[in-house]
């Protein structure tokens, strides 16, 4: 469902230029739990940002559902990004203002979905998440593992095809890591196609493939 | 993004961030309170003014001597002759006219009373009964001037309340008498407490027969003739009347200058509204300012709030729904501005009618005009903040690096 061809993605910073990308070519089936691992600079956020739609290679084709996504201007890139990828940070990035049940509606808000319709939905995948008893709670009132649990309900919201998570785990103990990933497994195998970004190898063991990267470059392509 | 989500969006961004919100409402209301004070300002002078003039009385034509064109040269000047005096008989061969009620000669000028050894300097009008009808004034005690021809002279005054006050403190004024210069005269009457007149306080005023006060100063020129005319329709035809009358007696040179109290009226009129406008058009500035400072604050609640707009665009929000959202968080902090700078504006304005005799009102047009300007500085000035908003790199912004 996913074809990166020789994508290349250079920077220019100060007077050089910086190869975060270069010639990747990967296929991903629909339905797959990949595990993107590599130092810093290896270029694996920046593989998931160009996956999610919110960066553009500088060379290079991104087809999705057979959609070539690199001729997309930034308000179809935002359309699409927002009906078929859901997102989740290592800093969790919910509205600090917002309650957890509003957290997760706003994607539907921002897509002009009735109410109604996005609290029922809201509604079920908090507590699908477990967190049932805390709609209402803000996130200064919730745990690392409490937000990041509704993170992934707001990424779900739009039913995306794909979730993308940079270092899901890494602002969490290892308890609430492992429910985090628990419920990123789970969705996983209910179809979700899951692409995790981390450096912790035993964050990366437990996906079904694992890509290494380094400078710009993928090292190895490993299946389980 | 739906309308009522978008506005119930920008509001809850604008109550958490108290401080910078109060300080860009602040500015908006400071600006339209001033717009709503200063221009009620410029309209309480137009109506104090206007109603000043009205109060002169119904109808009113006054007749100047001297021919005043707009050029500002008496063209009698020029041609070497000099304006003719207006006289008593010009005035009463006013009265012969059919559109002519009433008419008023008069005489102006400064004198010193004296009452004993009590002395006081003030302004003496020489006139005539009539003057009481044409300019509306009463007695408050005692007679009006005497009708008499208008050439008899008469040792006989009427004063106003303040002299009366002054000059004989202990006792009722009228019966006494009093000296102007080197003549006496009797108090008759007290002018009643509606008299009033532009330029001067006619409580202070005494008034004396008009050939008397052309024998005190020794002119027979004089100073206006007030006319009234008999309707209010017929005003431009009255003073029609009383130019050619007049031309006819001054071997056909038109001299005099013809002035109907309405047309004066209008003038002021304009000129106080263009003083409004003006007064306008400077609060507008400090609305122009307020709007400046809420585009610099609106940058920095921008570039503080990056990671929230990165975050957006992940979820899926176009360039344009950013933009729209901090434009509404813009137009909203312009309205509730406005809105309490009207209350502010009007609250002051009310406190000044009632401690002032002032009838400072803001005028309609001027508080629209306020919150008008205020929502349009509000979409002005947060355009540039709201592009910038939209135009954010998602991928830095979350990566707090913006």
């Amino acid at each position: 469902m996913i074809e990166l061809r020789h994508i290349s993605r250079f920077f220019q910073v100060g007077g050089e230029t910086v190869h975060a990308l270069d010639d990747v070519n990967i296929t991903i089936e629909s339905g797959e739990y990949i595990a993107v691992m590599g130092p810093s600079g290896s270029g694996k956020s920046t593989m998931l940002n160009i996956l999610g739609l919110l960066d553009r290679p500088t060379a290079g084709t991104y087809l999705l559902d057979g959609t070539n996504t690199t001729d997309l201007d930034a308000n179809a890139q935002a359309r699409v990004r927002g009906e078929k990828v859901g997102f989740i940070f290592q800093t969790f990035h919910l509205v600090p203002r917002l309650t957890a049940l509003e957290n997760v509606e706003l994607p539907m808000v921002l897509a002009s979905r009735p109410g109604a319709e996005r609290r029922a939905r809201a509604r079920e995948l908090l507590t699908g998440v477990g967190l049932a008893d805390r709609m209402d709670h803000r996130p200064d009132q919730l745990s690392g593992g409490q937000r990041q649990r509704v993170a992934i309900a707001r990424a779900m919201i739009m039913q995306p095809a794909l979730l993308l998570a940079d270092e899901p785990t890494g602002n969490l103990d290892s308890a609430s890591g492992k429910e985090v990933l628990d419920v990123l497994e789970k969705l996983n195998v209910a179809g979700l196609t899951l692409v995790v970004v981390t450096h912790d190898p035993l964050v990366g063991a437990r996906a079904r493939r694992r890509i290494n990267m380094r400078d710009g470059k993928v090292l190895e392509d490993v299946r389980r | 993004m739906k309308a009522g989500d978008l506005l119930a969006f920008a509001t809850q961004s604008l109550l958490r961030a108290r401080m910078r919100s109060s300080m860009m409402l602040l500015a908006m209301a400071i600006g339209v309170a001033a717009v709503v004070m200063l221009t009620a300002l410029g309209e309480g002078a137009r109506r104090y003014v206007t109603g000043e003039f009205s109060a002169l009385g119904t109808n009113l034509v006054v007749v100047f001597p001297g021919r005043t064109e707009t050029g500002g040269i008496n063209p009698g000047v020029l041609g070497g002759d000099t304006p003719r005096d207006l006289t008593i008989a010009d005035a009463e061969s006013l009265l012969r006219l059919p559109t002519v009620a009433d008419a008023a000669p008069i005489i102006v000028g400064q004198a010193t009373l004296s009452v004993g050894r009590l002395e006081r300097d003030t302004t003496l009008m020489g006139g005539t009964r009539s003057i009481f009808a044409v300019r509306r004034w009463g007695v408050r005690q005692g007679e009006m001037l005497p009708a008499i021809r208008w050439d008899q002279t008469a040792s006989v005054c009427v004063i106003g309340a303040n002299l009366a006050r002054e000059l004989f403190p202990h006792t009722s004024a009228v019966g006494q008498w009093l000296r102007v210069g080197e003549r006496r005269f009797r108090v008759i009457g007290i002018i009643g407490s509606e008299g009033r007149s532009l330029g001067f306080d006619v409580q202070e005023l005494i008034l004396v027969p008009v050939a008397t006060a052309e024998a005190i100063y020794n002119r027979t020129s004089l100073f206006r003739i007030l006319v009234q005319a008999r309707s209010a329709d017929e005003m431009q035809r009255t003073r029609t009347d009383i130019v050619e009358t007049l031309k006819a007696r001054h071997q056909g040179v038109e001299d005099v200058t013809v002035v109907t109290q309405d047309a004066l009226l209008s003038t002021f009129n304009a000129i106080f509204t263009v003083l409004t406008l003006a007064l306008g058009a400077i609060a507008t500035i400090s609305l122009l300012v307020a709007g400046v400072l809420v585009m610099n604050v609106m940058l920095v609640a921008v570039s503080q709030r990056t990671a929230e707009i990165g975050l957006m665009k992940a979820l899926g929000a176009r360039p344009g729904q950013i933009t729209r959202l901090f434009l509404m968080e813009a137009v909203l902090l312009a309205l509730f501005g406005s809105l309490i700078g009207v209350t502010v504006g009007e609250l002051v304005t009310w406190a000044a009618r009632k401690t002032l005799p002032f009838d400072a009102v803001a005028p309609t047009w001027a508080v629209v005009f306020g919150i008008v300007v205020a929502i349009a500085c509000g979409l002005i000035f947060g355009i540039l903040p709201a592009r910038r908003a939209a135009r954010l790199d998602p991928v830095l912004a979350l990566a707090g690096k913006v």
